[in-house]
C-alpha cells in the first residue's frame, strides 16, 4: 500500500530538489536543508529519506557525472515525479485550506 | 604526516564499505568525500575527518545496509522480546540472578581496577613530547667479577658527548640527583621549605619541553638563575610575584628565579623535580672542576638523539666513550673496564633492572602478572556465569523445546541466549562501575599511585563498552550452544535430564576456578612468610630509639663537638655521633685499595661508613676482634675497623694488625673485626665494609641515641631546641631509624597486600559460583533426598552425600594448583639473596584453607536441604 501523505521533512526534502534542479543530490541536499532552515542534518538521514520518497515513487534518479573532488565517483541526481508533484501540491492545499478556516491565527500572526 | 591530511580516513571508508549495500557505495563514497574537503576548507583536518565518522555512522541505516546484515541485526520487535524474556527470567530467580550478577560485578570491577592501573604504568613518562628520543646514559662497570650497571657517571663525560658526538645529539645534560633541599626567601630567611630538585644543565628545559607560566626557558642558561615549578612557586612566595626574587638553596647557594614552569607530569620520573638550579651553581660552590675527576661517578647525564638519528646505533656508537679517555693512565678506573649505554626513556619505568650488563626487564614483570591476574579473575567471574546457566539448563528446556516446535532456528536461539548474557553483563558492568568509584581510593593506596577513571576520554567508554560485549560473548557463548541444542523431542517428552556432558564441563570448569584461587593462595602466603622472614632477620645493631637530622650547613659540622655537648646535656639523650651515610643504608662504594697479599687483578669494591668516635657503641655493634675506635689513642684517625664478610673478601688470616693503604692515603690500621651487619637492604648479603673516624666534610648525618622509651617526647623537644640553636639556617627535620628502614619492606608489603585483595577475591568469586552450583544440584535432588531420609538416612550422611561431589573437585584442583604454584613461588623466590625457602606447609595451608572455605560454602546449603521435612518434598506432585 502506498502511503501518499508527506512528512515534514519529506516535504521539504521533496521541495529541495525540485529547487535544486540537476544539482539534487543528497549532499547537496543535506547542506541546502542546513542553509535554508539553519537546522542540521546528516548526509545519512537525507539519503535514507530520498530513498523512501522514491520507493514511494515521488522521485525518479539517475546517475550523474564523475568529478575530481569526489574521488571521481559519480553521484546519483533526483527528480520530481509526476505524482511527486501532487503530493506536493495535495500537502500545500491541504494546509491552505486549514489556514483558512483559521482566521483567528492568521489575522494573530499577521500582528504580529 | 602531513600527505594523509587531505584524504578521507581509511578505516571509515572501508567499514561503510563493508556494511553498506555495494550499489549505494559510489554515490555515498562519493558524497562523503566531497562533504571532506568542504570540511577541510573551513575547519581543521580533525574536525573533518570527525565530521566524516559521524557521517558513516550516521549511514547504517536499514535502507542502506547489506541485506544479510540488516536481517539479523535489525529485527527490532525480536530484540524487544529477547530481552523481555531475558529480563522476566532474571526476576524469576532472585537468588540465582543476583549471585550472577554480583559475581560478575566483582571480578569486571577488580578487571577495570587492574586495568587502568596497567594504563598507568604502560604510559608512564609517555607525556614528554620527547618521549621517544630522550635517554639516561648508563654505565658498566665490572668489579671483581661482579657486572655492575647505574646511571651514575662522571661529570666529564658529558662534554665528551657534546663534542666529539655532537651530531648524534640534540641535547646532552650533565645533571646531579633529585634530592630534597631547603628552600628559603625573604631577609632573615622567614619562609622556609624542603622542596625535591635537581642541578641540571639548561638543556633539560628543552627536553622536558618545560611549558612555562613565567619568565622563559632560556632563563636557566644563566648560572645565577633558576626555575620553580608552579606549587614550589607558590609554597614559596604565595600571590606575590616571584620572578627576580632571590631563593637560597641549602645554606650556601643562591639564584634568582628566572621563571616557573607548570608541575611536571605525575605519572612520570621527574614528578618530583619541583625546582630545577643550574648545574654551573653547584659546580662552581662545590669547587667540582678541581677535585673530581673521571674516576667519581657522582652525577647522571641524560640526553636527546637528534630527529632521525637512531637510538640503539648511538648507543654502541658511543659505547667507549669514557673507556677511551681512561685507558691511558692505567688507573683503577679503567681496570672496571667501563662501558657506557643508553637506557630510553620508554624503558626507564618498566624495563629497568641490568643483569651482567644486560637488561633484564623490571616492574614489567609486575604489569604482566597484575594483567594476567586480572584476565584470570574476569574469567572465574564468567565461569560462574556459565555454570549456573547451565545448571539452571533443566529449568529453560521446555521453552527451547516450544520455540524450536514453533519454529526458531538455532541461530536464532543462539542469538536470544547471547542477548540474556549480555543484558546480564550490562548490569553487572554498571554495578562494577560502582564499586570501582568505591573502591578506587583504596586501591590507590595499594598500589601506591594515584589513578583515576578517565570519565573524559571517549576511549574509555569505548573500550568498557568493548570489555562488555567481550564478557558477555564468553560468558554467554556456553551456555547460548549447549542451550539451543537440546533436541526438542527429548525436552517435550520429559526425557531430558540435562546431560552428563554438561555436568563434567561444569566439573571442568570449577577445577579451573579452584586451580586458579588456590595458586593465587599459596602466592600470598608465601609472598608473607619470605617478609616475616626479612623482618625477622637480626641486623647485628641496634636500631630502636635511633634518631637522625641531616647536615645542611658546614656550619654545623664544624661545630659538631658543640651541638654535641649541648645535646648530650639532657639526660633523656644517651649518645651523639656523626656520619656520612646511615648505617641503615652505607650506599658509598669506594675503590683503590691496597693491602699485603691481594690479587693484583682484584678489582675490589668495598662499603664505606665514615663516622665520628662513639658510633659503634651507639649501635650496640659487636665486636668480634681486636677493639673499637678509642679518643684514648690519637694514632686511631688512620685506623680501620672491617667487618667479617671484608675479612673474607681480603682473604685476611690475622687482620687485627694488617695495614691498609687507600689510594694516596694511609696507610690504615685494621683495628678491629665488627659481626656482620644488615646496613643495605635486607633482602641482599652483607658486602664487605669499612668503617672508619671521620670529622671532615663528609659527614652529613648527626646520629642521637635517645635514653629511655618513655621520655621520647621530652628528648624530641630538646634535640629541636639545640638544633634550632645551632643550626637556624635549616629546617629542623628528624627520622627514627627505625621508620628509615621500613622504607625496605614498602614495595613487599604492597605486593603482599594486592596478593590477598586478588586471593580473597578469587576465593570469593569462586565460593558464589559453588554455592549457587550446589544450591541447584540440592534442588534437582530435593525428591532423591526426600525418599533417601523416608528410608533411614540421617543427615549427616545426606551432608556427606551432597559435599561429597565439591570436595573431590576442590581437592582435584589442589593437586594442579599445587606444583604450580610452586614452580612459580621458587621462580619468584630466586630474586632475593635472603630468603625463606618454601615450606610444604605453605602449600598445605593453601589446601586446606581452600577446602575448609569451600565445606562451608556447600554446607549451608547441602544441610538445608538434608533438614527439609520430606512430607513436603514428596508430596509436591
Amino acid at each position: 500500500m502506498k502511503e501518499a501523505r508527506l512528512g515534514e521533512f519529506e516535504e521539504i526534502i521533496l521541495l529541495l530538489v525540485g529547487i535544486l534542479e540537476e544539482q539534487a543530490y543528497s549532499l547537496r541536499i543535506a547542506e541546502e536543508f542546513e542553509s535554508q532552515t539553519g537546522k542540521s542534518v546528516s548526509i545519512g538521514a537525507t539519503h535514507s529519506t530520498l530513498d523512501r520518497l522514491s520507493k514511494k515513487g515521488f522521485l525518479t534518479s539517475e546517475i550523474g557525472k564523475p568529478t575530481a573532488l569526489r574521488g571521481g565517483r559519480r553521484k546519483r541526481i533526483y527528480t520530481i515525479s509526476a505524482s511527486g508533484q501532487k503530493a506536493l501540491i495535495a500537502s500545500r492545499e491541504l494546509r491552505t485550506s486549514l489556514w483558512s478556516q483559521y482566521p483567528a491565527l492568521t489575522k494573530f500572526t499577521f500582528q504580529v | 604526516m602531513s600527505h594523509h591530511k587531505n584524504i578521507p580516513p581509511k578505516r571509515a571508508a572501508s567499514l561503510l564499505k563493508w556494511l553498506v549495500r555495494a550499489e549505494l557505495t559510489e554515490e555515498v563514497l562519493g558524497d562523503l568525500e566531497e562533504k571532506f574537503h568542504m570540511d577541510l576548507n573551513q575547519y581543521s583536518s580533525f574536525r573533518a575527518t570527525l565530521n566524516y565518522y559521524y557521517q558513516v555512522i550516521n549511514y547504517l541505516r536499514p535502507f542502506a545496509l547489506k541485506k544479510t546484515i540488516s536481517m539479523t541485526t535489525m529485527n527490532y520487535s525480536m530484540y524487544k522480546s529477547h530481552f523481555k524474556i531475558g529480563y522476566r527470567n532474571m526476576l524469576a530467580d532472585k537468588w540465582y540472578s543476583l549471585l550472577n550478577i554480583g559475581g560478575l560485578a566483582l571480578g569486571m570491577a577488580a578487571t577495570i581496577l587492574i586495568g587502568i592501573w596497567v594504563y598507568g604504568e604502560l604510559s608512564y613518562n609517555q607525556e614528554f613530547e620527547n618521549y621517544d628520543n630522550i635517554a639516561q646514559v648508563m654505565q658498566t662497570q665490572t668489579f671483581s667479577g661482579e657486572v655492575k650497571t647505574a646511571v651514575n657517571q662522571p661529570m666529564q663525560l658529558a662534554p665528551v658527548l657534546r663534542t666529539i658526538y655532537n651530531d648524534h645529539f640534540s641535547h646532552v645534560v650533565l645533571s646531579s640527583f633529585i634530592n630534597d633541599q631547603l628552600l628559603s626567601v625573604g631577609e632573615q630567611n622567614e619562609t622556609k621549605i624542603s622542596r625535591a630538585g635537581n642541578f641540571m644543565e639548561p638543556g633539560i628545559v628543552h627536553m622536558l619541553s618545560l611549558q612555562m607560566v613565567k619568565g622563559s626557558r632560556q632563563a636557566l642558561e644563566d648560572p645565577t638563575s633558576m626555575l620553580l615549578s608552579e606549587t614550589t612557586a607558590k609554597a614559596l612566595f604565595g600571590s606575590k610575584d616571584p620572578m627576580g626574587q632571590t631563593v637560597r638553596i641549602g645554606t650556601g647557594m643562591e639564584a634568582r628565579v628566572g621563571g616557573v614552569y607548570r608541575d611536571l607530569p605525575q605519572n612520570s620520573d621527574f614528578a618530583d623535580l619541583t625546582f630545577i638550579a643550574p648545574w654551573e651553581l653547584l659546580n662552581t660552590t662545590a669547587n667540582f672542576e678541581e677535585r673530581l675527576g673521571w674516576g667519581n661517578n657522582w652525577f647522571q647525564t641524560y640526553v636527546q638523539v637528534a630527529d632521525g638519528a637512531d637510538m640503539a646505533k648511538v648507543s654502541t656508537l658511543i659505547k667507549d666513550a669514557k673507556y677511551d679517555n681512561i685507558k691511558d693512565e692505567g688507573n683503577f678506573g679503567a681496570q672496571t673496564r667501563p662501558t657506557i649505554h643508553l637506557h630510553p626513556m620508554k624503558k626507564w619505568h618498566l624495563y629497568s633492572r641490568f643483569e651482567n650488563g644486560v637488561n633484564t626487564g623490571g616492574a614489567i614483570q609486575r604489569v604482566w602478572m597484575f594483567g594476567i591476574i586480572g584476565i584470570f579473575i574476569l574469567l572465574l567471574a564468567c565461569i560462574n556465569f556459565m555454570n549456573l546457566s547451565t545448571a539452571k539448563s533443566v529449568k529453560r528446556a521446555r521453552e527451547v523445546g516450544i520455540r524450536k516446535t514453533i519454529g526458531s532456528l538455532k541461530n536464532q536461539l543462539v542469538l536470544q541466549f547471547q542477548m540474556e548474557s549480555l543484558l546480564v553483563v550490562f548490569l553487572a558492568f554498571i554495578i562494577s562501575l560502582l564499586l570501582v568509584l568505591i573502591g578506587l581510593p583504596f586501591f590507590n593506596d595499594l598500589t601506591g599511585k594515584t589513578v583515576g577513571i578517565p570519565y573524559a576520554s571517549p576511549w574509555f567508554w569505548l573500550l568498557c563498552l568493548l570489555f562488555v560485549i567481550i564478557t558477555g560473548f564468553i560468558a554467554g557463548s556456553y551456555p547460548a550452544f549447549y542451550l539451543s541444542s537440546f533436541r526438542p523431542v527429548q525436552v517435550l517428552k520429559g526425557t531430558f535430564s540435562g546431560g552428563q556432558g554438561a555436568s563434567n564441563f561444569r566439573k571442568v570448569l570449577v577445577i579451573f576456578q579452584f586451580t586458579i584461587s588456590v595458586i593465587l593462595i599459596i602466592g600470598t602466603v608465601s609472598i608473607y612468610r619470605q617478609l616475616k622472614h626479612v623482618k625477622e632477620r637480626p641486623l647485628g645493631y641496634d636500631k630502636e630509639q635511633l634518631v637522625y637530622v641531616p647536615i645542611n650547613d658546614p656550619e654545623v659540622r664544624n661545630g659538631f663537638e658543640t651541638i654535641r655537648e649541648a645535646l648530650l646535656r639532657s639526660n633523656d639523650v644517651k649518645e651523639v655521633a656523626a656520619s656520612d651515610v646511615l648505617i641503615t643504608g652505607t650506599f658509598t662504594t669506594n675503590s683503590g685499595f691496597d693491602w699485603k697479599g691481594k690479587d693484583p687483578a682484584m678489582s675490589e669494591e668495598f662499603n664505606t661508613l665514615r663516622s665520628t668516635h662513639g658510633f659503634g657503641e651507639m649501635i650496640d655493634w659487636e665486636i668480634k676482634q681486636g677493639r673499637d675506635f678509642s679518643r684514648d689513642f690519637k694514632s686511631d684517625s688512620l685506623a680501620f675497623i672491617v667487618n667479617e664478610t671484608a675479612v673474607k673478601y681480603m682473604g685476611l688470616e690475622n687482620p687485627v694488625g694488617e695495614m691498609v693503604q687507600w689510594g694516596t692515603m694511609g696507610p690504615f690500621k685494621i683495628i678491629g673485626v665488627v659481626k656482620d651487619m644488615v646496613t643495605r637492604s635486607p633482602y641482599e648479603q652483607v658486602r664487605p665494609t669499612i668503617f672508619t673516624l671521620h670529622y671532615g666534610r663528609f659527614l652529613s648525618f648527626i646520629n642521637i641515641k635517645l635514653a629511655n622509651e618513655g621520655q621520647t617526647k621530652e628528648a624530641l623537644a630538646h634535640i629541636e631546641k639545640v638544633f634550632n640553636q645551632y643550626d637556624p639556617k635549616s629546617l629542623f627535620s628528624y627520622t627514627f631509624l627505625d621508620d628509615e628502614y621500613a622504607q625496605n619492606f614498602v614495595d613487599e608489603e604492597r605486593m603482599g597486600k594486592l596478593a590477598t585483595f586478588f586471593a580473597l577475591l578469587a576465593i570469593c568469586i569462586s565460593c558464589l559460583g559453588i554455592f549457587g552450583l550446589s544450591a541447584f544440584i540440592a534442588e534437582q535432588r530435593t525428591k532423591e533426598i526426600g525418599v533417601r531420609k523416608v528410608l533411614g538416612a540421617s543427615v549427616l550422611s545426606l551432608w556427606r552425600l551432597l559435599s561429597k561431589d565439591f570436595v573431590t573437585l576442590v581437592l582435584i584442583s589442589c593437586c594442579i594448583a599445587i606444583p604450580i604454584g610452586y614452580y612459580y613461588m621458587s621462580i619468584w623466590i630466586q630474586d632475593y639473596n635472603y630468603r625463606a625457602e618454601l615450606s610444604w606447609w605453605i602449600f598445605a595451608s593453601a589446601a586446606f584453607g581452600t577446602l575448609g572455605i569451600t565445606l562451608l560454602t556447600v554446607s549451608f546449603q547441602s544441610i538445608k536441604a538434608a533438614l527439609n521435612d520430606p512430607a513436603k518434598s514428596l508430596k509436591t506432585e
